[in-house]
């Protein structure tokens, strides 16, 4: 699994860190979302998954 | 005559009280950009579908500027005095926007909010603790949603515990327009305005853990910062924005667990599925309010139909959140759906900004409910709870438990 996040479409509501707090954090500036793992290992991955599908601005990208 | 060639008044009104009026179904199916006339007799298409919703709550080329000429008004009074001085002080889109929301974004992140649990649940256990003592039947708005949401925003803004009172009133007086006299409301707005300038002015001379100070601290416009009104009106929106939906949420949710006990007996076995039922709850809640109203300055295409410039649409999250093509058994409470990419929370770059403070105050409150009162039901029958209209969002006039 691949991971990539869009800065510009992020609207810092922090949905992905509430469900993958491993792989996703925001900064502590202005809460835009911070890829601390792009490439998780397969126990994140069902949350990865969710995450990326209830991002409010469609700004996580997942390839398999 | 159909769904499909009369004028729909709007909002449509429902029969049971957590159920969704007949009408969503019917449009969602055969008339996705249906026309409507708001309760100010203005026209409107009100959007059904989620993809439908999900696109124009992300295109930017539907604005918020409902207070332009030809937008149409919601309701005959003007509904929401408080609403039109805000986005004067607060830029509500482009740059601007983007900017406010970044700098007061930078409180709400997960992690902040992780940090406030243990804070939450300490106010969730002492309101509890009163609810008890007061002894059942009891009403769980009243005791428990209503005050939890007002305590949090004050130790968000730094607002010592003996004001909260005061908060909960100015609160209650800036939405309820009309429970209360123009008078009454246009005083408590004073008073609140008064307070949060003495309020800022005691946090620049001596800065707190709290946003305001976060605020402050980034300077004024100059700097990257804000201005000191926008601070104040910052503080005072996030009162109005984050205290009425999160309270009757509060009261909807544990009516919805509770209106079937085995959603109950299953949390309490289970305390995991906390999470996902909240998100469910939010999803399925058909009573919540009027949806987001968007004004089109210019034409556009949406559901396959072309509206002209100069349309207000009415985008109902609550009927997209139903949409059979979006979700698997839509109708159905699946309390470990997942993932449950619903819209209760708005999408795109207004979606809101407080979802992850009011996901952690709705899955503390859960947590806390099921630990004190695992025996909790509803007190009377699921149809003689009563809906009532907000300004911002609906709920139930009471939620009567006992335990
Ligand atoms: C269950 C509770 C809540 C619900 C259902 C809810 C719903 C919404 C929705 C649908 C929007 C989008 C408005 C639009 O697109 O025009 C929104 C925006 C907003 N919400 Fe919430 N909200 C809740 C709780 C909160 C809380 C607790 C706060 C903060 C204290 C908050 C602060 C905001 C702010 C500041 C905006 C404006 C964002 C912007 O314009 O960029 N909300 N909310
Ligand atoms: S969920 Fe999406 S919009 Fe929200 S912080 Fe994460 S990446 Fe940004």
């Amino acid at each position: 699994m691949k991971i990539t996040v869009d800065e510009d479409k992020c609207c810092g509501a922090g949905s992905c860190v509430l469900i993958a707090p491993e792989v996703f954090d925001q900064r502590e500036d202005d809460g835009i979302v911070i890829l601390l793992d792009a490439e998780p290992g397969a126990g994140q991955h069902a949350a990865v998954r969710e995450a990326a599908a209830v991002c409010p601005g469609a700004a996580i990208e997942v390839s398999e | 005559m159909s769904v499909n060639e009369q004028v729909l008044s709007y909002p449509i009104p429902a029969e049971a009280p957590l159920e969704p009026p007949a009408e969503w179904a019917e449009l969602r199916g055969g008339c996705p950009v249906a026309h409507v006339k708001l309760p100010s007799g203005d026209a409107a298409r009100l959007i059904t579908r989620y993809e439908d919703v999900k696109q124009v709550l992300a295109d930017p080329r539907f604005t918020r500027q409902l207070t332009a000429p030809d937008a149409a008004r919601l309701s005959a009074d003007g509904g929401g005095v408080f609403n039109s001085d805000v986005a004067q002080i607060i830029p509500d889109s482009g740059d601007g926007h983007l900017h406010w929301r970044r700098l007061v974004g930078k409180w709400f992140t997960a992690k902040r909010m992780a940090a406030m649990r243990p804070r939450m649940a300490e106010i969730a256990d002492s309101l509890i603790d009163d609810l008890v003592e007061r002894g059942a039947p009891g009403d769980l708005r009243a005791g428990l949603g209503f005050p939890l949401p007002v305590y949090v925003i004050c130790d968000m803004l730094g607002v010592p515990a003996e004001d909260r009172e005061r908060f909960s009133y100015w609160s209650d007086t800036l939405l309820n327009l009309t429970r209360y006299g123009k008078e009454e409301i246009e005083a408590a707005q004073a008073e609140f305005f008064q307070y949060m300038s003495d309020l800022i002015a005691a946090k620049r001379a001596e800065p707190g853990d709290d946003l305001l100070s976060e605020l402050l601290a980034a300077g004024g416009p100059d700097e990257g910062g804000l201005e000191d009104l926008q601070i104040i009106v910052t503080g005072m929106a996030l009162l109005v924005a984050g205290h009425e939906t999160t309270a009757n949420m509060i009261g909807k949710m544990v009516s919805m667990l509770l209106a079937d006990r085995a959603r109950w007996e299953a949390l309490l076995a289970d305390p995991s599925l906390v999470r996902t039922a909240v998100e469910e709850t939010l999803r399925l809640d058909a009573n919540s309010g009027f949806g987001l109203p968007r004004y089109l300055p210019v034409e556009a295409e949406i559901g396959g139909e072309t509206l002209p410039k100069g349309t207000t649409v009415i985008c109902s999250m609550a009927a997209a959140n139903r949409d059979e093509s979006a979700f698997e058994d839509a109708a159905s409470m699946d309390l470990t759906r997942s993932p449950n990419p619903h819209l209760a929370f708005g999408a795109g770059a207004h979606s809101c900004l407080g979802q992850s403070l009011a996901r952690t105050e709705l899955q503390v409150v859960l947590e806390v409910l099921l630990r004190r009162l695992p025996t909790l039901e509803l007190a009377v029958p699921v149809a003689e709870l009563e809906r009532v209209e907000g300004l911002a969002v609906g709920g139930l006039r009471t939620v009567p438990v006992r335990w």
